[in-house]
């Protein structure tokens, strides 16, 4: 079964080459995302588009800057609830918010943002807690056209139904239909919690702190990156916090595997928050 | 049944309905000596804790834990997929998770586990297919046995759900089918 492992090898210099492409032509960099994970999704784009191998993918992805912005957003994160993980939502109640309103003033930034839903899910929070007033969110994503979407602030009613279940587990304290105008199919986010938060393109992989924040918000992110990757962007999220500033991950990431483990102190290890040592 | 010479590096294993009992059959009869990584992806509902891993850390000689992200693959260790994240084998056997769309509406899925080992493990690795409704882990098997790698699947008549071991016998050139009470001390001769 040699030539098995042999066609193992070759399918990897074949993606390794791909991504070299897509760096060079667009500028985006998945060269160090969870192997994986990306050869899995690229895989199922390979299928659809009836091809029959990498090279070929890489051919078209050069030639074709539409079959390209198939595939960014098929590299997107594009898994995301309001209050997911209602029980973060609610720890971040109880033992983030009476810290950060301490501070005069406070910002926040999702990272990867994805549709939104995450960054509307701590404007309310804030609302709720008196705060909205004195923060400013920021939510970037590299993908300008999902970015739009979580501007919009737009979802389907029927998802809106089980984020009211989240809502009420998060701690919520008033009726969620309090935060959306809705028609038959569509909720449309209140105009006062889009107001509070600035919506911007920002790459993990490729750009840099742009602000000293107080909370960051990363869920579910890093775990489509390989360790460099991770290390790089826990770097940034370091450099990025005020001392004492809190970072939240997804439940199932962790610093524990990284070389910033020590530059953190766990403050909820179920709810992956830490904060900044001073 | 003849022993093969081959040598193994790892071990999946896929399973849905009826896994508690099938899984309790099988993980506390591996041998004390056993070194073989076992990866498992049990299907459970997304309102589920870490009862399986608290429940099988007590049942079992080896140490079995929930697989967290870029955890390495250590041998003699029992994972189990976390609820609601999919499963991977990195090239560098490192274990990765996301949170991906559904396969075959399920997350985590056997598929995804199971292609990844294979990628990663090629004609070292063997894959356990056991009782469950659904037809999760047959392209993924499909992919063990295409490079090279061992399958072995419940026989139908001792699972208590027979779809998913019937679905991969139909489809696969399986190595083996063997009844629940028998796969323990088959994967202990294979270590």
């Amino acid at each position: 079964m040699h030539s098995a492992r042999e066609n193992i090898k070759n399918q990897q210099i074949e993606i390794r080459l791909l991504l070299e492409a897509v760096s060079l032509k667009y500028g985006y960099d998945f060269k160090n995302y969870s192997f994986a994970h990306l050869k899995r999704r690229l895989e199922k784009r390979m299928n659809l588009s009836d091809m029959n191998n990498f090279s070929q993918m890489q051919h078209r992805l050069i030639y074709d800057e539409s079959f390209f912005n198939l595939l960014l957003l098929d590299l997107s994160i594009n898994v995301t609830e309001m209050f997911r993980d209602p029980w973060v939502y609610k720890k971040i109640r109880g033992t983030v918010i009476p810290v950060l309103k301490t501070y005069p003033y406070i910002k926040i930034w999702h990272a990867g943002c994805s549709t939104g839903q995450e960054v509307y899910s701590m404007a309310i929070l804030l609302e709720e807690e008196g705060m909205k007033k004195r923060a400013q969110l920021y939510a970037t994503d590299f993908n300008e056209l999902i970015l739009s979407k979580a501007k919009d602030g737009i979802y389907p009613m029927d998802v809106m139904r089980e984020y009211i279940n989240n809502y009420q587990k998060s701690g919520g304290k008033k009726d969620f239909s309090d935060y959306y105008a809705a028609d038959y199919s569509h909720a449309v986010i209140k105009c006062s919690l889009r107001d509070k938060i600035l919506f911007s393109s920002h790459n993990l992989v490729t750009d840099g702190v742009f602000g000293e924040m107080n909370l960051i918000f990363c869920r579910n992110v890093l775990i489509y990156f390989n360790k460099d990757l991770q290390n790089r962007v826990l770097k940034l999220f370091h450099d990025s916090l005020c001392p004492g500033g809190f970072l939240c991950l997804g439940t199932k990431e962790s610093i524990k595997f990284s070389e910033l483990s020590d530059a953190f102190e766990i403050v909820c290890d179920q709810e992956k928050i830490y904060r900044k040592r001073r | 049944m003849a022993v093969s010479k081959h040598s193994y590096e790892a071990v999946v294993v896929g399973v849905s309905a009826g896994g508690l009992a099938a899984l309790a059959e099988i993980l506390p009869r591996l041998d004390k000596n056993m070194t073989l990584p076992v990866m498992i992806v049990q299907h459970q509902s997304n309102d589920s804790d870490d009862f399986l891993v608290r429940y099988f850390d007590r049942l079992c000689r080896h140490s079995v834990k929930e697989a967290e992200d870029k955890m390495p693959v250590e041998s003699g260790t029992i994972y189990f997929a976390p609820v609601n994240y999919h499963l991977l084998v990195e090239p560098d056997k490192t274990l990765s998770l996301s949170t991906d769309a559904r396969v075959n509406y399920s997350r985590p899925s056997i598929d995804v586990l199971f292609e990844s080992a294979a990628d990663t493990y090629t004609d070292r690795i063997i894959g356990i297919i056991l009782t469950g409704a659904n037809t999760d882990g047959t392209t993924g098997a499909a992919r063990i046995k295409k490079l090279g790698g061992l399958i072995i699947v419940q026989d139908p008549e001792t699972a208590e759900a027979e779809a998913m071991p019937m679905s991969v016998i139909r489809h696969v050139q399986v190595d083996h089918i063997l009844p629940l009470n028998r796969i323990g001390d088959f994967v202990n001769s294979l270590n």
